[in-house]
């Protein structure tokens, strides 16, 4: 029970925990355990391979285990016996198959610290059939065996030792109970297969939020059938000798029904596969990057050639996974058969939560040194095979004097299991040795160094490169040809312009900082782990030394440089966006330019039309002495007419500019519109006599009260009436219709005569529009009344559009039913 | 006689051109856009236009283009008179192949002395 009690109290953690260890695994191409581990004390050959040999030593039995369980079911589902030679015995086929397939698949990808997606699909695939096969299986139990839960405890009560089972037994019961969720809580961060799904293997970290509801949801899922199915078992076998890991197929196997049983042995074989192939791969990353490569296989990577070299790396991990399976077979033939499943898991579990004082103390304590990690690990591994492992294999042990003294027995505590016991006491001497051994030596810088990168993986997330510390000399071409030996000539000179990219480093100088060293460990690590990186790279360059405080220095002085790298980058990303906007304001501005040459260009023209014409009618009239009096007359007229022309002109412009600069104050009040136009068409009347012209007007109004600043909606309607006057044809007629249309009061001007070309439409509220197109009949106005009135209606919040009518033109006015917000002088700006 | 094309689209402007060159002994012709200048060609071959270049309709360039495609028109002269007052206009003009750029307000009296003068 606390197996999995201890899993769902430690998720939460996750978020925070996993997230750290994550990045600094990404940041420093991390692919196992003993590299994370390794790494942190000062990136140490002999630390990870220390702790690759405590997980081989740990995971082999686990590994065996699930062999074990593959193996026992297969023969109880094939109803046949277990044959006491491997040659004949038909489960041994099964694991060399799966030992085949799992090198084979495991080793797709030479980069270790490379996510496969393939496999985690996989295994989630496997987890969920898992789960619906056993829920399944529950219910067949539960309803189809007994009926219902009631029934089984009922049943179950009457057993001898249902009251034992069911609770903590006191005191001493909870403090097993509580060291049992102590090493189910270490496990699921340290058991390899853990470490390399839930780090390695992570793509975001986002994920890690949807495991931390899912996992324990998974869990309880599967508890809630658990003990139903185990008390169902022992209720129906009970007084018979069998085993209870395997009452889940044996329960519907006594009851004849073969579809469930085979489906529980599928829904197992293939959660043991997966087991054994994640295991088997995780472990193989640390034989083959912490023990063979380092120690010993480094010189044979002599080849020029990357693919070679990938190659031998590539056969080192097939060699690995199917010696490990095969290891773990064998250990099961030969030194498992008969044990049960629940302690060697449980002794698994302790040995690698030998690793657990340096792997937390790498995340949260500065101090921890190489010493005390090593120390700790071996003294706690060493407690581990003295208690746990030589008494469960050794009866000469258990006989002898040393285990029987008096010294062992002082340590015994009676009311602990033996697993307990062991896990308390290496737990307890392990931390202490690491925490006393750690303060009383001086890391070395270089453990310094990665222990602040491990600490503070937050601070140096961005540009990780810069607080690697590294002195002395090297170069870049030297470090190059290492480079192409594992990774080919094109990756290496890729990955070389990403880091040029990355650092804006352009000269072309041979000597290579720490930056570029900390960058070419890591492109190798994840394919020969950190260790042999190291050991590569050091052979081509030569360090010096550096003193601990020198380090300090350094790493503070690169924070320093980060958090002002990230000031800079902020002012820089601020900077470029006022430079956008100084853009975009001088773009405005050279367009508000070249339209104010434009309309400068457009006054002055407007200017000397009639200037030229009263220049050369003056001078005519200067000249020409003996001129008849009635042409005389005409021309001194013209004159007049074109000076109130130009005038007119010069008015016009001054009033746009108002319009413009909002310089106008609007006087908007209630009005009735009718009386408004009747104001405004009362002093043009004549002129539609004169020219025959029929003016007529349509009221679908059921208000007149609007609110509207009066004089300027004379001007308009002046205006617009103004130039339908120039422009009907003989004869014509103008006709203005007021009414409502979607809350707008919408006024049309509508006068017969010739229409507007289509192209004309959108520019004729422009400035000196129709000067400017040739196309277009000339006004005798300024060539601005047209452009003032769209002023003046969108002053107003209303608007002002022209559209061509089948026989003529009609302007359309609109104003807001409500116009209530006066607008203020901005909003007339336009 | 000799004779001349007034086109313009500002009747002021052409009731003192021509009342000008009438007196100065031209036969003038009016035009009050492009396609006036270009119809009105089609019967009279003048000496001399007077072409301004905003006009509705065919503007002053188009029309100029007209006439020098026209080989009866070989030996009619053509000066701009424009409001347009750039350097651009003015070279543009030129360039088109008009015999001279004028610019508005003009003198009567020099504009007068430049056509005999071009048509001598």
């Amino acid at each position: 029970m606390a197996i999995y009690v201890g899993p769902i109290i430690i998720i939460p953690s996750w978020i925070y925990l996993n997230s750290k260890i994550i990045r600094i695994s990404r940041v420093n191409k991390i692919s196992s355990i003993a590299d994370f581990i390794g790494l942190r004390y000062g990136n140490s050959r002999s630390l990870s391979a220390i702790i690759a040999l405590v997980c081989i030593l740990a995971i082999i039995p686990y590994i065996a285990l699930q062999i074990k369980s593959i193996s026992e079911t297969f023969h109880l589902i094939t109803v046949t016996e277990n044959s006491t030679s491997i040659l004949f015995d038909s489960s041994t086929y099964v694991v060399i198959i799966i030992a085949l397939f799992s090198s084979y698949y495991g080793t797709k990808y030479v980069d270790a610290s490379e996510k496969r997606l393939g496999i985690i699909s996989a295994v989630a695939a496997e987890s969920f059939f898992k789960l619906i096969f056993f829920v399944i299986l529950g219910l067949f139990v539960v309803y189809g065996v007994f009926n219902g839960f009631e029934d089984i405890y009922r049943q179950a009560e009457k057993l001898p030792d249902f009251a034992a089972k069911n609770s903590f037994n006191g005191l001493e019961g909870s403090f097993n109970w509580f060291l049992m969720l102590m090493l189910s809580m270490s496990a699921i961060f340290l058991l390899p297969r853990q470490f390399h799904t839930a780090i390695i293997e992570n793509r975001k970290e986002k994920h890690i939020k949807t495991a931390i509801w899912l996992f324990p949801l998974y869990l309880l899922i599967f508890n809630f059938f658990v003990f139903p199915i185990a008390w169902g078992g022992k209720i129906l076998f009970f007084g018979q000798d069998v085993n209870p890991e395997l009452y889940s197929i044996l329960i519907p196997q006594k009851f004849g029904n073969i579809f469930i049983s085979t489906l529980v042995f599928f829904g197992g074989l293939s959660a043991c596969i997966s087991m054994i192939i994640i295991s088997s791969i995780s472990l193989s990353i640390m034989l083959s990057n912490n023990i063979i490569i380092p120690y010993g296989w480094l010189d044979k990577f002599k080849s020029e050639n990357d693919t070679d070299n990938t190659k031998s790396i590539v056969n080192i991990r097939k060699v690995s996974i199917f010696l490990l399976i095969i290891s773990g077979f064998i250990f099961y033939k030969y030194l498992l058969l008969g044990k049960s499943l629940f302690s060697i898991g449980l002794v698994s579990f302790v040995l690698i939560a030998q690793l657990g004082p340096s792997f937390f103390g790498a995340i949260f304590w500065r101090r921890g040194t190489y010493a005390g990690s090593v120390s700790g690990i071996i003294v706690g591994v060493l407690l581990c095979f003295l208690g746990l492992i030589l008494p469960s294999f050794s009866e000469n042990f258990v006989q002898s004097e040393f285990y029987q003294s008096e010294f062992f027995s002082f340590f015994k505590i009676p009311y602990l299991s033996p697993i307990t016991q062991i896990f308390f006491w290496s737990m307890l001497v392990n931390s202490a040795l690491f925490i006393l051994i750690s303060a009383n030596t001086v890391s070395n810088y270089r453990e310094r160094n990665y222990a602040e990168l491990y600490v503070d993986i937050d601070d140096y997330i961005q540009n990780h490169e810069n607080a690697y510390i590294w002195k002395g000399t090297a170069n870049v071409s030297d470090i190059q040809k290492i480079l192409v030996r594992f990774l080919g000539q094109k990756k290496t000179e890729q990955a070389l312009k990403i880091f040029n990219l990355k650092y804006n480093i352009t000269d072309e100088s041979d000597t290579a900082d720490s930056r570029f060293i900390k960058f070419s460990e890591n492109l190798l690590s994840g394919r020969i782990g950190t260790a042999s990186a190291k050991i590569l790279i050091e052979g081509v360059t030569k360090e010096d030394k550096i003193s601990l405080p020198e380090v300090l220095q350094i790493l503070e002085e690169s924070k320093e440089n980060i958090s002002i790298n990230k000031q800079l980058s902020e002012q820089s990303s601020q900077l470029l966006k006022l430079s956008g906007d100084l853009q975009v304001a001088n773009i405005n501005l050279i367009e508000k330019d070249q339209q104010k040459d434009e309309f400068l260009d457009s006054v002055a023209h407007e200017l000397r039309t009639p200037l030229t014409a009263i220049r050369a009618t003056s001078e005519i009239l200067l000249d020409d002495e003996d001129m008849p009096a009635e042409l005389k007359k005409d021309f001194l007229k013209n004159i007049i007419s074109e000076s109130d022309r130009l005038n007119e002109i010069i008015n016009d412009i001054l009033y746009l500019d108002k319009l413009e600069t909002g310089t106008i104050s609007l006087h908007i009040s209630e009005n009735n519109i009718i009386e408004t136009f009747k104001k405004s068409l009362k002093p043009l009347l004549h002129l539609f006599d004169q020219r025959h012209l029929h003016h007529s007007e349509v009221h679908l109004l059921e208000n007149e009260i609007y609110r509207f600043d009066e004089q300027r909606m004379i001007q308009v309607f002046q205006n617009i009436l103004g130039n339908a006057l120039k422009f009907t044809n003989e004869q014509g007629m103008i006709q203005t219709k007021f009414q409502e249309k979607d809350d707008q009061l919408k006024i049309s001007i509508f006068n017969t005569g010739k229409t507007i070309p289509e192209e004309d439409l959108e520019f004729i509220f422009d400035k000196f529009y129709q000067s400017k197109n040739q196309n277009l009949r000339k006004p005798i106005g300024s060539g601005l009344g047209l452009a003032i009135c769209k002023k003046i209606m969108i002053a107003q919040n209303g608007n002002i559009e022209v559209k061509n009518k089948e026989i003529g033109v009609s302007f359309e006015i609109y104003l807001p039913k409500e116009n209530e917000s006066v607008p203020n002088a901005d909003d007339q700006n336009m | 006689m000799k004779k001349i094309v007034i086109a313009d689209d500002e009747h002021k402007i052409i009731m003192t051109l021509e009342y000008a060159f009438k007196k100065a002994g031209y036969e003038v012709f009016i035009a009050r856009d492009g396609s006036e200048v270009l119809e009105l060609l089609k019967t009279e071959i003048p000496d001399m236009i007077l072409l301004d270049i905003m006009m509705p309709n065919i503007d002053g360039y188009t029309t100029l283009a007209e006439i020098k495609k026209d080989k009866n028109l070989d030996k009619t002269k053509v000066i701009f008179l424009s409001a347009k007052t750039g350097e651009a206009d003015v070279k543009k003009g030129l360039e088109l192949g008009a015999d001279d750029y004028i610019t508005k307000p003009y003198s009567i009296k020099k504009l007068t002395e430049r056509v005999e003068e071009l048509l001598k």
